[in-house]
């Protein structure tokens, strides 16, 4: 391996990781989880002196929230409630029955939340797939959202991944270049909107993170015999690292927590595999116009190897692009009489079905590929009843007796 | 799908292209120097399908490589996943950060190569820029996703049906992911004119940009916005 490394390169540091390189990393296989000596500083400490300097407004977490500890030990404060949710277009596009699981776990867990008309997407598949956005633009429709979520009250909760890595890089971005910031501070002016961080930034996996305890209370179905596996987002943890959810708890502090908590606090089974710090295989332009990459890696290097190693009931994850990504591609898999077959769904909607959720008016599992009745019927839920229900209810609407499907319906016994 | 190449160029146009990615505000985020440890390598995904390194990217723009440099933003950017798994680089480098400079700099600068990476992609980038919401339920049409499998139709068969079928208020729609407010896309349509994004599409897709500026005019007229 050569060493004539930065010949002529540029290598000015930035401000925040200016001598902060741990060079153990390269030799370690753990990190140490003590917020005095993590390798990069915390980025929310210059958010509040910006405030202080009148540079913008910082929406506080709500009295009403729980403590969790980070990558390198450090405090997140996440909210228990009066949130405002930032929906993920992929979730309600294509997966609905994700961002409904989410509403309906808030409602069953007397969480008032507030669903908003005023929120765009991220537009971060602009940025990440097709390069077809810039750095302003991202910015100001991150800032955009948060302006809009600060004028109801309500403190935000992202639900998607990718939305959640990009607004962290985002907030970098708006911390380190003064000048992005009057740019985007004068955008938002146009609209008669002010500049408003967050204090902390929430993906809504965290949320059921904190509330695990009380989902495992309210549990209806015993999950001793399932076996899980999980697949943790790389846009909530290897993007902007250090604000995800680690605990000593689970894998000893050196993975995040996320899932994993949840499911052994519900009491199901969860094993390990050797791939699971793979991504899904996603790739945003991939999915669309490069997809024998995703398939293939969803399947070769994620799904078969759970199977081999683990052969769970379900896959769980919690993001948008993974639930699609490892449901979707198992079907050419299967037509090639690969070793697949593991339905996929978020952790939102594993646990709904765990306290009684309705699978297709709440879960709406019709959505999904891969075959979960399996699971269902292990764990108790007869879903052959539960679809006679549900098109009981697509026949009141296919007849015009009623226009949607409400909460109320969804859980009509 | 068009696989991107690298055409021909003078060292000139080069060096101009590889100033404009060392130009962007976060190149100094993004790149530290590199140690050629291949952590970053070992870790990505498009490193194991196709022939591509994260750390090669890195490289080559620290060494100001500008053959090699020309070669990675004409072709090998485009394969990468943007999963950011590279992140733990023990340099701080983020060489997913890096390509997606690179990538805007490719789109930016009018490149033949970026306007064939982004060919089937024009959809997707319509919906974000038009409506807010990137992936819509009307989609997930079968001979969009035949691999897919059969439940994609069943879901197209169904669509506005199964979108009434869902208890939250704001997702009844099948041409967005959710219900969004003309006052709200006024305010995305300012973000796209004031940032210069419009002009980014126009260098990539010409008959997209008139498609959309037409599609933003009216709302804008409608709401007395001048931009």
């Amino acid at each position: 391996m050569s060493s004539d490394v930065n010949r002529g390169g540029p290598s000015a540091p930035s401000a925040l990781t200016a001598g902060t390189i741990p060079l153990e990393v390269v030799h370690a296989r753990s990190f140490t989880r003590n917020p005095d000596l993590a390798p990069i500083e915390d980025i929310r400490e210059e958010i509040l002196k910006l405030e202080a300097a009148g540079e913008w407004i910082v929406q506080r977490v709500p009295d009403d929230h729980t403590e969790v500890t980070t990558k390198y030990g450090r405090t997140k404060k996440i909210p228990n409630r009066h949130t405002w949710h930032h929906k993920s277009c992929g979730q309600c596009g294509h997966i609905p029955g994700y961002s409904t699981a989410i509403f309906w776990l808030n409602r069953e867990l007397g969480a008032d939340y507030n669903d908003p008309r005023d929120q765009t997407s991220c537009t971060a598949w602009n940025y990440y797939a097709s390069a077809t956005s810039n750095a302003p633009a991202q910015a100001a429709v991150a800032m955009r959202n948060f302006a809009a979520a600060y004028d109801t009250g309500f403190y935000p909760v992202i639900h998607c991944g990718t939305s959640y890595g990009h607004y962290k890089e985002v907030r970098e971005e708006l911390v380190r270049h003064p000048d992005l910031r009057a740019q985007v501070r004068d955008i938002l002016a146009r609209m008669g909107k002010p500049l408003v961080m967050p204090e902390e930034m929430i993906h809504y996996s965290e949320w059921i993170h904190v509330m695990r305890h009380e989902i495992r209370k309210r549990t209806v179905h015993d999950l001793s015999d399932i076996t899980c596996v999980v697949h943790p987002a790389c846009h909530y943890y290897k993007l902007v690292a250090e604000d995800a959810i680690y605990d000593e708890e689970i894998y000893g502090g050196q993975r995040t927590a996320i899932m994993t908590s949840l499911l052994e606090a519900m009491g199901a089974k969860v094993a390990d595999y050797s791939t699971w710090f793979d991504c899904c295989g996603f790739g945003f332009r991939h999915v669309l116009v490069q997809r024998d990459f995703t398939r293939s890696f969803a399947t070769l290097r994620k799904i078969e190897r759970m199977k081999e190693e683990a052969n769970p009931d379900v896959t769980i994850t919690h993001d948008t692009g993974c639930v699609t990504t490892l449901d979707k591609s198992q079907f050419a898999a299967k037509a090639h009489g690969r070793n697949v077959g593991i339905p996929v769904m978020s952790e939102a909607q594993f646990a709904a079905l765990a306290m009684g959720a309705h699978p297709y008016r709440v879960c709406q599992l019709h959505w999904h590929s891969t075959d979960y009745r399996p699971l269902l019927t292990k764990m108790g839920i007869d879903w052959e009843k539960a679809w006679a229900e549900f098109e009981s209810d697509l026949e009141r609407l296919r007849s015009g007796k009623t226009e949607f499907l409400t909460w109320d319906d969804a859980n009509a016994k | 799908m068009t696989v991107p190449v690298a055409p021909q160029a003078t060292p000139e146009l080069k060096a101009e292209i590889f100033a404009k990615v060392v130009a962007d505000t976060r190149f100094h985020d993004y790149v530290h120097g590199c140690y050629e440890c291949g952590i970053c390598v070992a870790a990505c995904p498009s490193a194991r399908f196709y022939d591509f390194s994260p750390r090669k990217i890195t490289q080559t723009v620290c060494r100001e490589d500008l053959d090699t440099f020309w070669e990675h933003v004409n072709v090998d950017v485009w394969n990468c996943s943007q999963c950011f798994s590279c992140d733990r680089c023990p340099r701080g480098n983020s060489p997913g950060g890096l390509i997606t400079i690179m990538r805007e700099v490719a789109v930016t600068s009018g490149l033949r190569s970026a306007k064939q990476a982004l060919e089937g992609g024009e959809r997707v980038v319509y919906k974000i820029m038009s409506t807010g919401t990137q992936v819509s339920p009307d989609m997930l049409q079968p001979e969009a996703f035949p691999d897919w499998g059969p439940d994609v139709q069943d879901v197209s068969k169904n669509l506005d049906l199964w979108r009434r079928a869902l208890p939250p208020e704001t997702m009844h729609t099948t041409t967005t992911a959710w219900e969004i407010d003309d006052k709200t896309l006024v305010e995305l349509y300012l973000i796209w004119h004031m940032t210069g994004v419009l002009d980014m599409i126009k260098a990539v897709d010409e008959g997209l940009h008139m498609i959309l500026n037409d599609v933003m005019e009216e709302l804008l007229e409608d709401h007395d916005i001048v931009v």
